[in-house]
């Protein structure tokens, strides 16, 4: 133990809130001299709580904490359904142009044709590879296009006259689906997947009536299976009068290679954070544009491109025949992440989109090969797409979990991948490698995983139980966390003498 | 007499009052439970019905109703013990108390020895 708690370059941080003083502040701001308010007394009376800090403190603060981070530019990432590829650094350059990243939403639409531009290129290279109608770039993120998806499908229903009360979900789909569904107040019935972890179309047809607003489907599956009846599910949830919503986060497996127009889909929202790089914590925030079949194109929400590339921003700019639903984000969306997304296009190009969706696929079916000996592919019989599915049955009478695996995947350097979800198999990991892998890597992971099963079989059962045992932290009690959740922290002493 | 469903439910009727709660499989496959909502007493349930959630430490499952019925009572000792659950799922783990109409509704569910039977198979 160290007098500092540290261990050399591994440092101990405390919450930013539990430091700082309270005269402290990065910046010089000179008094304003206010005189008066308008505040009729109600200004408040306490300081608020804001660490006082200066820069170089508040810099020191943030690196050291993700110096205990994990991230895609540290190391392989295999968070199933993730999609955590690599963001090329080009994205960033072009996103830093000033005609992209200093642009503001309020600037006079006149002064950003170049913007709009870009917007409108992306807009086509996003319908032609899904084989829509139309695209509403706004959402921020996954779950909204979602939402705004379901929304579109939501008002065509009404524009008909008809009230639909129930969506169907399989279980293989995204756990966001039903969530959706729900927010949206639709009763959400559950599909169950087969023996081989696809939908039958025969389940779904069982499950259709008159209610039925639509189905959520995930393609390929969250069992990393692409459905091989999705055109006949299309056809029957089509012939029952509901639409179909595609979750578009696996769109990685298919880019080039499948159109989900041409699958029956009408509406999917597309992860440009994920299919088209800059995951999680690797270039940018979520951007969730949602592509739209001509039977819902009329009711993409507002702000939407014309395809002679005018965008209409209010319900009294609509033509006849344009009927928005509304509008869920106050602008345009997510410019930089639009931006990166196009960067990425247009430096791989159509073919160069195609082969990394094949090179992703091969990746995933490379580890299902080298791992199938030691560990239990779920669906052994089908291929993988772009991510394979374990299970614990490999660990059966070990006295390891596949939450234990996990941990000691920690230890050896690893993101751990997708764990107990989806919930179609016991004790689910779900590895998805992506392109952005070299073939060495790739070798050294399945390596890792192959010595680590091997640990298992062996008996080592320590070296899992008492994983992560070199990470910044332990083992976390998640039962007690989920249980009795601690949601505050203990100000700095500086704060609360002042509140006292 | 309790009787079992394939979704890992266990109901117990006493006069017209269906006690109903999740199985020690199901406590087991979920692991840790850390939190479960109830419905509100006086709710009307179809069969089938999703009438509860369970979270656990690995996922939230839906709980379903194997029977129609009207809730009467929840147990709400699970709201800030969860682990009860956990500890005693087929017994002071229970989840709600539904009035059913029909109490030959649940002749068609498993007996303790049919649902142990059942359980060899899915394993």
């Amino acid at each position: 133990m160290t007098f500092t708690g540290n261990e050399a370059l591994a440092l101990s941080e405390p919450l930013i809130f539990e430091t700082g003083r309270r005269e402290v502040t990065g910046v010089d701001i000179e008094d304003a001299g206010l005189t008066e308010d308008r505040l009729g007394g109600q200004a408040r009376k306490t300081p608020i709580d804001l660490p006082g800090l200066t820069e170089p403190e508040t810099m020191r603060h943030y690196v050291r904490l993700s110096r205990q981070n994990y991230a895609i530019d540290m190391g392989l990432y295999p968070l199933g359904s993730c999609t955590m590829k690599h963001n090329p650094r080009l994205n960033e350059k072009m996103a830093r142009l000033p005609g992209f990243g200093d642009i503001h939403p309020l600037q006079p639409l006149s002064t950003v044709p170049g913007a709009l531009e870009l917007m409108g290129e992306l807009s086509r290279w996003l319908i032609t590879m899904t084989g829509m109608k139309a695209v509403a770039l706004s959402p921020k993120a996954g779950a909204q296009g979602e939402l705004a998806g379901m929304m579109a499908i939501r008002a065509a229903l009404r524009a008909r006259g008809e009230n639909r009360g129930t969506v169907l979900v399989p279980e293989s789909a995204h756990g966001t689906n039903p969530a959706t569904a729900a927010a949206l107040g639709y009763r959400v019935e559950s599909i169950k997947a087969r023996e081989d972890g696809t939908v039958s179309v025969e389940a779904v047809r069982e499950k259709l009536s008159d209610d039925v607003a639509a189905i959520m489907l995930t393609n390929p599956n969250t069992c990393g299976l692409f459905e091989p009846e999705v055109a006949a599910i299309a056809e029957a949830v089509h012939e029952a009068g509901a639409y179909f919503y595609g979750d578009g986060a696996n769109f990685n497996a298919i880019v080039g290679k499948a159109k989900p127009g041409d699958l029956g889909v009408d509406a999917m929202h597309i992860n440009l954070h994920k299919t088209f790089s800059t995951p999680h914590g690797g270039g940018g925030p979520g951007a969730g544009p949602v592509v739209l079949s001509e039977r819902l194109a009329p009711f993409a929400p507002l702000p939407f491109l014309r395809d002679d590339g005018t965008l209409v921003e209010r319900s009294d700019e609509c033509d006849a025949g344009e009927t928005p639903f509304g509008r869920l984000v106050a602008f345009h969306g997510q410019m930089g992440m639009y931006v990166r997304a196009m960067a990425y296009m247009l430096s791989h190009g159509a073919d160069g989109l195609k082969q990394a969706s094949e090179d992703a696929v091969l990746a995933a079916n490379y580890i299902k090969a080298q791992l199938a000996d030691v560990m239990s592919v779920s669906f052994p019989d089908r291929p993988a797409m772009h991510e394979v599915l374990f299970d614990e049955r490999f660990l059966k009478g070990t006295g390891v979990t596949t939450l234990d695996f996990a941990k000691a995947m920690i230890d050896e350097g690893y993101h751990p991948m997708t764990m107990y979800f989806p919930l179609v198999v016991p004790g689910a990991m779900l590895i998805e490698p992506t392109e952005s892998e070299s073939l060495a890597s790739l070798d050294l992971f399945i390596a890792t995983l192959r010595d680590l099963a091997k640990g298992a079989r062996d008996g080592d059962t320590a070296r899992f139980t008492e994983a992560p045992r070199y990470a910044p932290r332990r083992r976390l009690d998640e039962t007690r966390g989920a249980r009795k959740p601690v949601l505050t922290y203990e100000a700095s002493s500086d704060f609360k003498e002042a509140a006292e | 007499m309790k009787r079992f469903t394939k979704d890992h439910e266990w109901v117990e009727l006493d006069g017209d009052i269906l006690t109903v709660g999740i199985t020690e499989h199901a406590q087991e496959a979920l692991g840790d439970i850390t939190f479960v909502e109830l419905p509100e007493a006086g709710r009307t349930l179809a069969a089938g019905d999703s009438f509860a959630v369970v979270e656990s430490v690995k996922a939230a499952s839906d709980v379903y109703a194997p029977v129609a019925g009207e809730v009467t009572d929840v147990n709400a000792a699970l709201d800030d013990k969860p682990e009860l659950v956990n500890d005693a799922a087929e017994t002071d783990g229970w989840f709600i108390k539904l009035k059913i109409a029909d109490a030959g509704a649940i002749d068609g569910l498993m007996d303790r020895a049919a649902y142990d039977a059942y359980l060899k198979t899915i394993e």
